[in-house]
C-alpha cells in the first residue's frame, strides 16, 4: 500500500487551473521530495492531499482513506506543516504544544518529551511570536509530529532556516523515516531534493517529472559540457543564442553548458572554443540543470 | 472518544481562547471598559436632573389667580419664564427653534373658570424630544398648580375644594409621544453594550485565525466545527456575564434604577440574548476575512439596531415597515423582556413572546454559523 495515491487531481480557483490532473504515489517509508516554481501549485496540491481543500476533479487516498469523505481521519493520522508559520504567536511555546496535543487526545508527558527534546526549558515561556525563524520552525515540526502520525506533509519546512538548522532538520527526519514514517516534503534547495528517495516537479499545475534523482536526470535526456579558461566570460556571450545551446551558466571559473540536442550542442561548443581559445569537456548534468530547463520551457506560473 | 464532539478538545480550544484573551489587552480592556464608560456617562445624565430651563409663558390677563399659578411655577426652580408673549404661533416658533424647552398657556378665561369652579386648564407644551430634561419638570407640576390654587383662592375662600379638584393641567409632549424616561434608557444600555461587545468580539476571534493563517493549522487537526464554535464562544458568555453583573450592580446602587421583577427571569432572559448574540458574532465572521472587516459587518448591523430596536426611539412611534425591520434585531425582544421584567415585574407569561423569538435567534444563529463555519479552505 502506498502511503499517497492520488491521481488525475484537478484544482481551480475561478477559471484558473492550479493543478492540473495531477497523479502521484509515495510508498510508506519513503522521503518524497516535491518540486516546482513559485506559485507551480505545490501548497495546493499538500492542501488537497490532507483534506484542507476539496479537489474539482480527481480521486486519492492517503493512508488508505478517502480524500474527499474521510478527511477526519486523514487529520488524526497525518502532520501537517504549513509553509507561513500557523502556531499562535500570543502562546507560549508550552502552551501552543499543549494546545496540539489535547486536541489530538495525547498524553500531558507528550508535550513535557517533546519540550525536552526541542532543548533549553527556558525557552518554553517564551512567546511564539518573538521566536528565531529557526525556532519557529523547531516548534512546527515538534508540534506536528507530537501525535506520532503516519505521514508528514510538510510544506518549505526549511524556508529561511539557516545552514546548520537545516542539517540537524534532514537527520531527524531521515531518522523518523527509516522508522518508518513517511514524508513528502516541498522544497526550492536542490541539496535537500538530493536527499530524498525521490522527487516529484511540478509546473504550472502540471506535474513534470517524477521519480529518483538519477532517474529524474537520466529522463531530461540532456547534453551537458564543461568549459574552463581565461575568456569564458567572453564564451558565455558567443553561446547565448546559438543552435542547441539551451543554458549558459557560469560556476565559479567554469561555464556549464546545456541543451536537449547533444549534436547541435557539441557542434556550437566547439565552434566557441575555437574561437576563444578555451577548453572544454563533457560533463554530468546536475538536478539544478534539469529544472532550469524545466522552468524555460513551462510559461509563466507567477501570475 | 468520539469522532464529532470530545470534552478535551472543547477544554483544549476553551483554555487556548482564554489565554489569547487574556494577552490582548486592548480587547479586554474594552470589554470591560466600555459599559463602565458608557454607564458613568449616562449616569451622569441621569443624576442631572436639569433645572432652569428656558420657558415662555402665553397669556393675556394677569389677574390674581393667573400670576399666583405663573410663580408658583416659577418656585419649583424648574422652569424659567424668558419669553411672556401674547400668541401662541409666537410661542410656537420659540420652542420649535429650540430657545425654550416649555410653552405654559394660561387661558384668557382662566380667572372666571377658577371663579365659576368651571374646570379651570393649563396647557403645558413640552419640548419631549430630549426627555430626561421634560419629565422631571413636568412630573412636578399637577401638584403645584393645584396648591397654587388653593392658595391663591384661600383669601376668597370660596368653593375652594370643588374648583381646585377640577383644576386641569393637560401636558403636551411634543415630538416624543411615548416620554422615555430615563429609567427605560439603563436597561436598555445593558442590551446595546452586550450587543456590541458581544459581537464584536466573538466575530473577531474567528477572523482572528484566517487572518493570521493559524485557521489552516487549526483545519488540519481534528477539531471538529461544533467544537471549535463552542470553545470560541463560551469564554465571551462569562465576558457577558461579568458585563452583566457590572451594569446591573451599578444600576441598582449607583443610578438607583427601581428592579420590580424577577431576578432570575432577567438572568435567564440575559443568557439566552448573549448566546444568540455571540452565536450571531460567530456568524459574522464566516464571510469576513479580515478582523477590520468583521469590525465593519459589526457596525453596519449595529448602527440601525440602535434606532429600529426602540433603543432610542419609541418603537410603536415608528412606521410599520421600520418596526416589521425592527423585529430582525435580538435587541427588539430584549429590550421588551428587560424593560418589563426591570421596570414593570412582568413574569414568564408576561414575557412568553420575545423570549420565544430569542430563543428562534439562538437556533437560526446555530445553524447558520454551523453551516458556514469553513471545513476546508475553499
Ligand atoms: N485560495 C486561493 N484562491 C485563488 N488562488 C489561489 C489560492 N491559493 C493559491 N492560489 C493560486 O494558485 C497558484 C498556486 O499556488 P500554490 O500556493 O499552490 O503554489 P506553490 O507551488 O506552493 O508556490 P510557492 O513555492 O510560492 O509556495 C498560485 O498562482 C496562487 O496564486
Ligand atoms: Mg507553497
Amino acid at each position: 500500500m502506498n502511503a499517497i495515491e492520488v491521481s488525475g487531481l484537478v484544482k481551480r480557483f475561478g477559471d484558473k487551473t492550479v493543478v492540473d490532473h495531477v497523479s502521484m504515489s509515495v510508498a510508506e517509508g519513503e522521503i518524497s521530495g516535491f518540486l516546482g516554481p513559485n506559485g507551480s501549485g505545490k501548497t495546493t496540491t499538500i492542501r488537497v492531499m490532507c483534506g484542507l481543500l476539496t479537489p474539482d476533479e480527481g480521486e486519492g487516498r492517503v493512508l488508505d482513506h478517502d480524500i474527499r469523505s474521510e478527511g477526519l481521519r486523514i487529520k488524526r493520522e497525518v502532520g501537517y506543516m504549513t509553509q507561513k508559520f500557523s502556531f499562535y504567536e500570543d502562546l507560549s511555546i508550552e502552551e501552543n504544544l499543549t494546545f496540539v496535543a489535547r486536541l489530538y487526545d495525547l498524553d500531558p508527558v507528550s508535550v513535557r518529551d517533546t519540550l525536552e527534546d526541542l532543548g533549553p526549558t527556558s525557552r518554553r515561556k517564551q512567546l511564539a511570536g518573538t521566536l528565531s525563524g529557526g525556532w519557529k520552525q523547531r516548534l512546527a515540526l515538534a508540534a506536528c509530529i507530537m501525535h506520532r502520525p503516519k505521514l508528514l506533509l510538510l510544506d518549505e519546512p526549511t524556508a529561511g532556516v539557516d545552514p546548520k538548522a537545516r542539517r540537524e532538520f534532514w537527520d531527524e527526519i531521515h531518522m523518523r523515516a527509516s522508522a518508518g514514517l513517511t514524508v513528502l516534503v516541498s522544497t526550492h534547495y536542490m541539496d535537500e531534493a538530493e536527499r530524498c528517495h525521490r522527487i516529484h516537479y511540478i509546473s504550472y499545475g502540471k506535474l513534470l517529472a517524477s521519480g529518483s534523482v538519477a532517474e529524474v536526470i537520466r529522463d531530461a535526456a540532456l547534453t551537458t559540457f564543461v568549459m574552463e579558461g581565461d575568456d569564458i566570460t567572453r564564451a558565455a556571450k558567443l553561446l547565448q543564442g546559438r543552435n542547441g545551446v539551451d543554458q549558459v551558466a557560469p560556476f565559479g571559473l567554469t561555464l556549464h553548458v546545456v541543451g536537449r540536442d547533444g549534436v547541435a550542442l557539441e557542434a556550437a561548443v566547439a565552434d566557441v572554443a575555437a574561437e576563444t581559445g578555451v577548453a572544454y569537456k563533457q560533463g554530468s548534468t546536475s538536478l539544478e540543470d534539469v529544472f532550469i530547463q524545466f522552468m524555460g520551457q513551462s510559461t509563466d506560473n507567477m501570475a | 472518544m468520539s469522532a464529532m464532539f470530545s470534552f478535551r478538545r472543547l477544554m483544549a480550544i476553551i483554555s487556548k481562547e482564554s489565554i489569547q484573551m487574556r494577552r490582548d489587552r486592548i480587547t479586554f480592556a474594552m470589554v470591560l471598559g466600555v459599559p463602565l464608560i458608557q454607564l458613568v456617562l449616562f449616569g451622569f445624565a441621569i443624576n442631572n436632573d436639569p433645572k432652569g430651563l428656558p420657558a415662555a409663558l402665553v397669556t393675556t390677563s394677569q389677574d390674581h389667580y393667573t400670576r399666583a399659578m405663573v410663580s408658583a411655577i416659577e418656585n419649583t426652580g424648574y422652569y424659567r419664564f424668558d419669553h411672556v408673549v401674547a400668541s401662541a404661533a409666537v410661542a410656537e416658533r420659540l420652542i420649535q427653534s429650540g430657545a425654550v424647552s416649555f410653552v405654559v398657556t394660561v387661558p384668557s378665561d382662566f380667572a372666571r373658570r377658577v371663579q365659576r369652579g368651571d374646570h379651570p386648564q393649563i396647557l403645558i407644551e413640552a419640548d419631549a424630544t430630549d426627555p430626561s430634561v421634560a419629565s422631571g419638570a413636568i412630573s412636578t407640576l399637577g401638584t403645584v398648580a393645584a396648591q397654587a390654587l388653593l392658595r391663591g383662592q384661600s383669601a376668597e375662600a370660596l368653593a375652594a375644594e370643588q374648583s381646585t379638584a377640577a383644576l386641569e393641567v393637560v401636558v403636551h409632549r411634543l415630538y416624543n409621544p411615548e416620554g422615555i424616561t430615563q429609567y427605560n434608557i439603563v436597561p436598555g444600555l445593558l442590551g446595546v453594550i452586550l450587543q456590541l461587545t458581544m459581537v464584536m468580539m466573538t466575530s473577531m476571534a474567528l477572523t482572528r485565525e484566517t487572518e493570521r493563517g493559524t485557521m489552516e493549522n487549526l483545519l488540519a487537526m481534528p477539531a471538529s466545527p461544533l467544537e471549535i464554535m463552542l470553545g470560541k464562544v463560551l469564554p465571551f458568555l462569562v465576558i457577558g456575564g461579568v458585563q452583566v453583573v457590572a451594569v446591573l450592580t451599578a444600576a441598582k446602587f449607583l443610578l438607583n434604577v427601581p428592579f420590580v421583577g424577577s431576578l432570575t427571569l432577567l438572568l435567564v432572559s440575559i443568557f439566552i440574548f448573549v448566546l444568540a448574540l455571540v452565536l450571531l458574532g460567530y456568524a459574522f465572521s464566516t464571510p469576513a476575512r479580515t478582523q477590520i472587516q468583521a469590525m465593519q459587518l459589526t457596525f453596519f448591523f449595529f448602527l440601525p439596531s440602535l434606532l429600529l430596536t426602540g433603543f432610542m426611539f419609541p418603537y410603536r412611534g415608528m412606521p410599520d415597515w421600520a418596526q416589521v425591520l425592527g423585529e430582525i434585531f435580538p435587541l427588539t425582544h430584549f429590550l421588551r423582556i428587560i424593560r418589563a421584567v426591570m421596570l414593570k415585574g412582568a413574569d414568564l407569561q408576561g414575557v412568553a413572546t420575545p423570549l420565544a423569538a430569542l430563543m428562534i435567534f439562538v437556533a437560526v444563529f446555530t445553524l447558520l454559523a454551523l453551516m458556514r463555519f469553513p471545513r476546508t479552505l475553499d
